[in-house]
């Protein structure tokens, strides 16, 4: 039967068609959708939203010895943080079939930056996969889990926001049901000792070099998984994944050596490829993966990073313009010299918990070491409320180390979310315990991981397929890391906030402060729209939380009452009490 | 047959639905069809786009590119201004008419452009702007804004109202059913 599926989608399906039985990851945009698809999936598969990636990886290469194939999926980003793992057991090789993908964003539609994880893999010493399409995503997913069982080596499967964020028509096939593959002592190849690592690193080096030379024969969906589109031989292109389906659109006349297997780089059939036409061109995204190791072989490239960006996005348009080839003609006159739309940054949602603390934490000027989640938002107008922000649960060790530099932790805090906590901020603030630090952490704990899309933790009381499940006590938590002022609080109880802020900053020791109330896309509240009253004395204080749904009318501030679901954070901090909730509500 | 139509609003305004709905009844009417879409950050209440290019050829591209798009679906007015660089020439457009004030116009940083109205009236081939969150209320819900364009759309798309019906009905829950229907039979007539 054929679908429409999304590209992460068409993942899960190739993995589950492939008999996948494990799955851990943790999430990250644009590689969510792929777990969180296989969590629909029956008893057939375990699946779970690990607390990092790190130990992702490490679940599903445990899997893999005991003799199940298993998948890890992550971000660009995720992959640093497993990337422990994955390089040793890069070596190792597997028993059942181990993938790894990964999502990288160009263009940084959701990201921190715009890593090319294709140095991860050639780094690491595995095989790469690229698709270009979902039925692609699909078929190479199956593909991957036999090259990874015939070769002894895990693969990395290489995404982008383009694959795994579009829609495509694919065909669904059987699941291959798989038995264990019974598990069989070998300390020649499991334990990474060095004596054993020399030899492994030799075997690595070897299948390299065969999966290179066999890449001709492999295939993806019965189709050769690099392939030739010979055309006309003046324009030869060598491409891969989404860029290949720009070069379709830009370049229909032209030649192009597709990859599907993008690492080791299949040199010989390139070169092959390379003598048949008249100028070989290099079009990939990110930095000269591609185009350094053709040029390191001797292949003379006519046009490649001289011709386009290491930065961003590429396009059709791209590649027309930079071939001296007109672009499709557009109603507005290019030149017209009209104003620029004003951009729209994404927002904290109306009744958003964050926004509570982020207003206090503006009105008392303090200096916030932030973190990776929804609320690095905040560093935005209104509130600006954020000084740094570099990863995920980078805010503590970044509050400890800016403390020991100056001397003071006075007015100086450190935010993370529940999950960002669990996911790496523990260990940081188990540091500031031991090297005697006397700053503050925030925990922002809204009861879920909420800016890629709402899914379970080790804090939600839930698993991955929603069933109820044991939840951390963060209380209990911090106070066994041997933190002694630990203070809860409702981030909407504004004034109680300032209060504990302004208290706990000022003490001498260490302090967390938990804000604890759910997201409010999980509880979904809806209640009676306020409206700004009379007694409105235009102080605009109202705006100074930041909310969508409060806009300016005539000079005054307004509540759009179709939006407005009644949170009453914007009365809270009303100095004239004139806004309140309304009856007769839309 | 070629169609590149852009779908455009705010994060939570539902333009994925409307996109999947469209994508759906292009497969089963044989055609090729891709999709492609904007998750994470920007969807809190940021500008989205989804572009749809269905065509009985491959498509190759899931990305609609400046001067491409057959058609502009805006789920505000800001946002058919924003986009209006990506309409081929003869493009036609619908607009609803509501307007949602990005923070930086709020703030007074920036001033939101007097002129939209009249550039988009004079780029656009063919221009149907209306209030369809309006006829979203009156059909039920004022979250039904996407299906009332839809509908309005649908003139411009090679699809009937029974097979819009039958993918309303396969692809939104249940309980939203009637509401979705009603949504795009008013969408159009709007």
């Amino acid at each position: 039967m054929k679908r429409i599926m999304l590209g992460n989608e068409a993942f899960a399906r190739g993995a589950w068609e492939a008999g996948v039985r494990v799955v851990s990851s943790y999430p990250g945009t644009p590689s969510t959708e792929v777990t969180e698809a296989l969590t629909k999936c029956g008893d057939e598969i375990h699946v779970e939203w690990a607390p990092n990636e790190k130990v992702g990886v490490e679940v599903a290469f445990g899997a893999c010895l005991g003799g199940a194939r298993a998948l890890s999926t992550m971000k660009h980003v995720g992959l640093n943080v497993a990337a422990d793992p994955f390089y040793t057991a890069a070596y190792n090789g597997v028993n059942g079939g181990l993938v790894l993908l990964v999502a990288d964003d160009n263009g940084c539609h959701s990201s921190q930056n715009e890593q090319d994880s294709r140095f991860h893999g050639r780094s690491a010493g595995v095989p790469v996969f690229e698709p270009s399409d979902p039925q692609e995503c699909k078929d190479f997913m199956i593909a991957a889990y036999d090259l990874s069982e015939k070769y002894d080596t895990v693969v990395l499967m290489k995404s982008g926001t383009r694959i795994s964020h579009s829609r495509g028509i694919v065909e669904e096939g059987e699941r291959e049901e798989r038995e264990v593959i019974p598990y069989e002592k070998n300390f020649q190849k499991y334990v990474s000792m060095p004596a054993m690592a020399r030899k492994l690193h030799v075997a690595q080096e070897k299948r390299l070099a065969q999966i290179a030379e066999d890449a001709k024969a492999i295939t993806a969906g019965g189709q050769p998984i690099n392939r030739v589109e010979m055309n006309d031989p003046k324009i030869g292109i060598v491409t891969s994944g989404i860029c290949y389906q720009y070069v379709r659109e830009a370049l229909p006349q032209a030649s192009v050596f597709k990859m599907g297997i993008i690492s080791p780089m299949p040199m010989a059939d390139i070169a092959e490829f390379a003598s048949k036409v008249e100028k070989l061109y290099v079009i990939e995204e990110g930095l000269p993966f591609f185009e350094e190791q053709i040029r390191a072989a001797g292949i003379p490239v006519h046009g490649g990073k001289d011709m386009f960006t290491i930065q961003g996005e590429y396009s059709a348009n791209l590649i027309r313009e930079a071939f001296g080839i007109s672009v499709p003609k557009a109603a507005l006159d290019e030149n017209a010299d009209i104003a620029a739309a004003p951009g729209r940054p994404p927002l904290l949602c109306a009744g958003c918990p964050h926004k509570g603390l982020f207003y206090v934490l503006s009105k008392l000027k303090t200096t916030v070491m932030g973190d990776i989640g929804c609320y690095t938002l905040a560093a935005l107008p209104p509130t600006n409320a954020i000084d740094t922000c570099l990863c995920m649960g980078g805010s503590i060790g970044m509050e400890h180390g800016f403390e020991k530099a100056t001397g003071s932790s006075k007015n100086l805090v450190a935010v993370l979310g529940d999950s960002t906590f669990l996911h790496s901020g523990i260990t940081g603030l188990l540091n500031m315990v031991y090297n005697e630090a006397t700053g503050t952490v925030i925990i922002l704990d809204n009861r879920i991981t909420g800016m890629t899309g709402h899914q379970q933790n080790p804090g939600s009381g839930k698993n991955a397929k929603g069933e109820t499940a044991p939840a951390v006590n963060f209380e209990e938590l911090v106070t066994a890391l041997g933190v002694k002022n630990v203070t809860v609080v409702d981030p909407f109880e504004v004034k109680e906030l300032e209060e504990i802020i302004r208290r706990e900053t000022e003490r001498d020791e260490l302090s967390v402060i938990i804000t604890r109330r759910p997201c409010v896309m999980i509880t979904k509240q809806t209640g009676t729209p306020n409206v700004i009253t009379d007694e409105c004395r235009n102080c605009r204080q109202c705006l100074k939380i930041g909310c969508p749904t409060i806009e300016v009318k005539d000079g005054k501030p307004f509540i759009v009452q179709t939006n407005c679901i009644g949170c009453g954070l914007c009365s809270r901090v009303c100095p004239f009490d004139a806004i309140k909730a309304v009856k007769e509500g839309r | 047959m070629k169609k590149n139509i852009l779908i455009v609003g705010v994060g939570g305004q539902g333009t994925l639905l409307a996109s999947v709905l469209l994508g759906n009844l292009a497969l089963e009417k044989g055609y090729d069809v891709k999709l492609s879409e904007v998750h994470g950050m920007s969807q809190r209440g940021g500008d989205v786009v989804t572009h749809v290019k269905i065509s009985d050829d491959n498509v190759s591209s899931p990305l609609i590119e400046k001067g491409e798009a057959d058609i502009i679906i805006a789920f505000e007015k800001l946002e058919a201004y924003r986009w209006l660089p990506f309409l081929a020439e003869g493009g036609v457009m619908y607009v609803n008419e509501q307007q949602i004030m990005p923070m930086p116009v709020t703030l007074g940083q920036v001033e939101y452009p007097s002129e939209a109205d009249e550039i988009i009236a004079k780029t656009a081939g063919r221009l149907v702007s209306f209030d369809a969150l309006a006829v979203a209320e009156q059909a039920g819900s004022s979250k039904a804004v996407n299906v009332v364009l839809l509908g309005a759309a649908s003139k411009d798309l090679p699809f009937t109202e029974e097979e819009w019906m039958k993918v309303i009905e396969a692809n939104v829950k249940p309980k939203f059913v009637e509401l979705n229907k009603a949504a795009f039979v008013q969408g159009a007539r709007a």
